[in-house]
């Protein structure tokens, strides 16, 4: 058994190390030196306040000035501190960053900006602004790349390869898993985005999900291993790109889909996934597939509530029954 | 704006940020500060800027598909401000116009390309009007009004990182200063005293609607009290002010002292764009421009090198003529120059 650190301090390594490693890497956000969610405490002392800015409440204004700063040169990495706050810099992140190269022919315009979107979905009861799981909106653009990790060791090794790519990448934090704990190597290593992880071996039925719903999607697989289910449960990692060639795998096994998420099931993930293995995987399916995610209604404010809007594990386990 | 003369022995610069202290400096002696060669340069480059435009008028009128934001009358402050940069200083350049981009040293042919989405173009067809240039340091221009203004403030932020004395000039036009990204972007420049520039071309409408009707200040320039630099305002139709007030933000930018708002005050003769059927007449009335049309920025710029000496009668025709056979010529280039292949336009979505 290697180390065992939490999500949090994955996340605070990744950017630490990659701060030492390039100089040009900074950080820019709202009370990063105070942190809410323990990632970015103490970078200030090791590396200077130079290169981690307090940000003003100015989202499209901070995430824009990180735009600039990485056309002529910089790395930044943005921490929005909720990630519906995204929705705040949505001209920045879709129309701007997204596009800039695009726009303006390729060649030495890059957009090198990571977005950590934090503290996003359901879990401490705060309600229709700062719990939202916006990866559906932000699959849509072309020229972003979406990171979700769901482990500490995919925390780490996700975020040092969005630090290192040349695109703006959204990377989208889970605010129940910061204190969830896993094993992380203290040796060098980074995740390669596009590929996902097989979390449990199944031959009945693939489960797809991401970010915290995958914790429910595992022990919906284990309630219905005692049934005699077998579930294999898929964590894509990234979204944008997509590990279709997984999804494949998975599916010409189990040949039954269901795709769990916390995000609002219209116009969700889900249906992205279940429009490509429609389109693309009919042949492995044996029967309809199945979407799960919040329903068409706001997020209500506290804990009881929450839980009444997104997938349980019942409905799940429910979910898998019904095509299983 | 009425406190700013036009075209007279001196030039006026009105300092908003301390109760509107008003410098009046000797124009000759500013002049005399300006080598003849950037003189010069300012005075084609205005001609230049104005025959190219007539030349897009003219390719407008011939059925040609181009996104056009006229020029006419506001040749002078990008042409006077870019005239005040190093070649390895930053323009984010505004919908209004092309001054800024013969002022920073665009190629029109290949200028002329681009906006008729043509593969041989600064941005291989796929920016169109909204193109950059990233090694004339034209760092680009979004189609959505004033998102610029706080990435100007990155640019810089990273400028002071580096270490670099690079400046970056944000030009924008008096609609934009009410947008959040105005706000928010000079916020986050003066914290960071970021060295960027923030340029206003004051035309006194937001396409149709009026100052009074969506502005709650008079000039632009008093906005930068808030923001922790200072506000200056000149005449826009004067090329030599421009220059000169430009000239002293970048010196403060470069020495470290932060970024600076210039309000230049000006006027589009013509519409905002070719489908704005209701700027002669309508919104604005002939009596306005026609008093506007009096203040040409080319011609005050004729007059003022005539006098300087660094001008002869009888070059402006043969330079108007040049400007005329070069626009030609570029129109020629981006008419017969092809549009990508298909796969071309799915390609530069992602960098490597």
């Amino acid at each position: 058994m290697g180390r065992i650190i939490t999500f949090s301090n994955a996340l605070k390594e990744a950017l630490s190390e990659e701060m030492a490693r390039d100089e040009r890497v900074y950080l820019i956000g709202q009370d990063l030196k105070y942190n809410v969610w323990g990632v970015t405490n103490g970078l200030n002392q090791k590396f200077g306040d130079g290169r981690v800015l307090h940000a003003p409440i100015s989202e499209n204004g901070f995430v824009s000035s990180a735009l600039g700063s990485a056309l002529v040169g910089s790395r930044p990495v943005v921490e929005l501190m909720y990630s519906d706050f995204l929705l705040l810099a949505a001209d920045a992140v879709a129309d701007e960053a997204a596009k800039y190269r695009y726009m303006n022919g390729g060649g030495a315009f890059r957009v090198p900006m990571t977005i950590r979107a934090a503290g996003c979905g359901v879990g401490s009861g705060s309600g229709a602004h700062h719990a939202q799981d916006l990866e559906a909106t932000f699959i849509h653009f072309p020229g972003l790349k979406i990171v979700i990790p769901s482990t500490p060791y995919d925390a780490k090794g996700l975020l040092k390869t969005a630090i290192r790519d040349n695109n703006p990448v959204i990377f989208f934090e889970h605010k129940l898993l910061y204190g969830t704990k896993g094993e992380v190597p203290e040796e060098e290593y980074t995740i390669p985005f596009g590929q996902a992880a097989v979390r449990r071996e199944g031959a009945d039925v693939t489960i797809v999900s991401w970010g915290y719903p995958l914790k429910k999607s595992l022990e919906a697989a284990e309630l219905l291993q005692k049934e005699g289910i077998e579930a294999e449960v898929l964590d894509p990692r990234t979204l944008v790109p997509f590990d279709k060639e997984a999804l494949r795998a998975s599916l010409s096994k189990t040949g039954r889909l269901v795709v769990v998420e916390d995000g609002v099931k219209r116009g969700g993930v889900g249906g992205e996934i279940a429009g490509i293995a429609a389109e693309e995987m009919l042949d492995c399916l044996d029967a309809p597939v199945r979407r799960l995610g919040a329903v068409d209604a706001p997020l209500p404010a506290g804990r009881y509530g929450e839980k009444m809007m997104v997938p349980s594990v019942e409905e799940i386990v429910g979910a898998v029954k019904e095509i299983v | 704006m009425s406190n700013v003369c036009h075209g007279g022995r001196t030039i006026e610069m009105i300092e908003t940020a301390a109760s509107h202290t008003r410098t009046e400096r000797d124009r000759r002696e500013i002049m005399q500060g300006i080598s003849k060669e950037t003189l010069r340069r300012m005075y084609v480059d205005m001609v230049r800027t104005r025959t190219l435009d007539e030349k897009i008028k003219e390719m407008l009128n011939r059925g040609f598909s181009i996104s056009e934001h006229s020029t006419l009358g506001q040749e002078a402050g990008p042409i006077g401000a870019c005239a005040a940069l190093a070649e390895s200083d930053y323009i984010m350049p505004y919908h209004r116009g092309w001054a800024w981009a013969i002022g920073k040293g665009m190629k029109p042919h290949i200028l002329l390309a681009e906006l008729l989405g043509k593969k041989t173009g600064y941005n291989r067809g796929k920016g169109g009007p909204h193109l950059g240039c990233y090694e004339l340091g034209i760092l680009g221009r979004p189609g959505v009004q004033a998102a610029h203004l706080p990435i100007a403030a990155g640019v810089g932020l990273s400028m002071r990182m580096q270490g670099l004395d690079r400046v970056c000039v944000a030009f924008f036009g008096n609609g934009a200063s009410n947008n959040a990204n105005f706000h928010e972007g000079l916020n986050l420049a003066g914290v960071w005293k970021a060295p960027v520039i923030y340029f206003c071309e004051n035309n006194l409408y937001q396409i149709t609607c009026t100052m009074e009707e969506t502005t709650a200040c008079e000039d632009i320039a008093d906005r930068a009290a808030g923001y922790g630099m200072p506000g200056y305002i000149v005449d826009g139709n004067d090329a030599i002010a421009v220059y000169d007030v430009t000239r002293q933000a970048v010196e403060r930018a470069r020495a470290g002292k932060g970024p600076t708002l210039i309000e230049t005050k000006t006027y589009r003769w013509e519409g905002h764009n070719p489908i704005d059927r209701n700027a002669m007449g309508g919104y604005r009335t002939l009596e306005e421009i026609e008093e506007w049309k009096q203040k040409c920025p080319i011609r005050l710029m004729e007059e003022s090198l005539l006098e300087f000496g660094c001008l002869k009668e009888a070059e402006i025709a043969v330079i108007k003529a040049d400007a005329v056979a070069e626009m030609e010529k570029a129109a020629q280039f981006a008419i017969e120059s092809p549009y990508p292949e298909r796969e071309e336009y799915y390609q530069d979505v992602y960098a490597d």
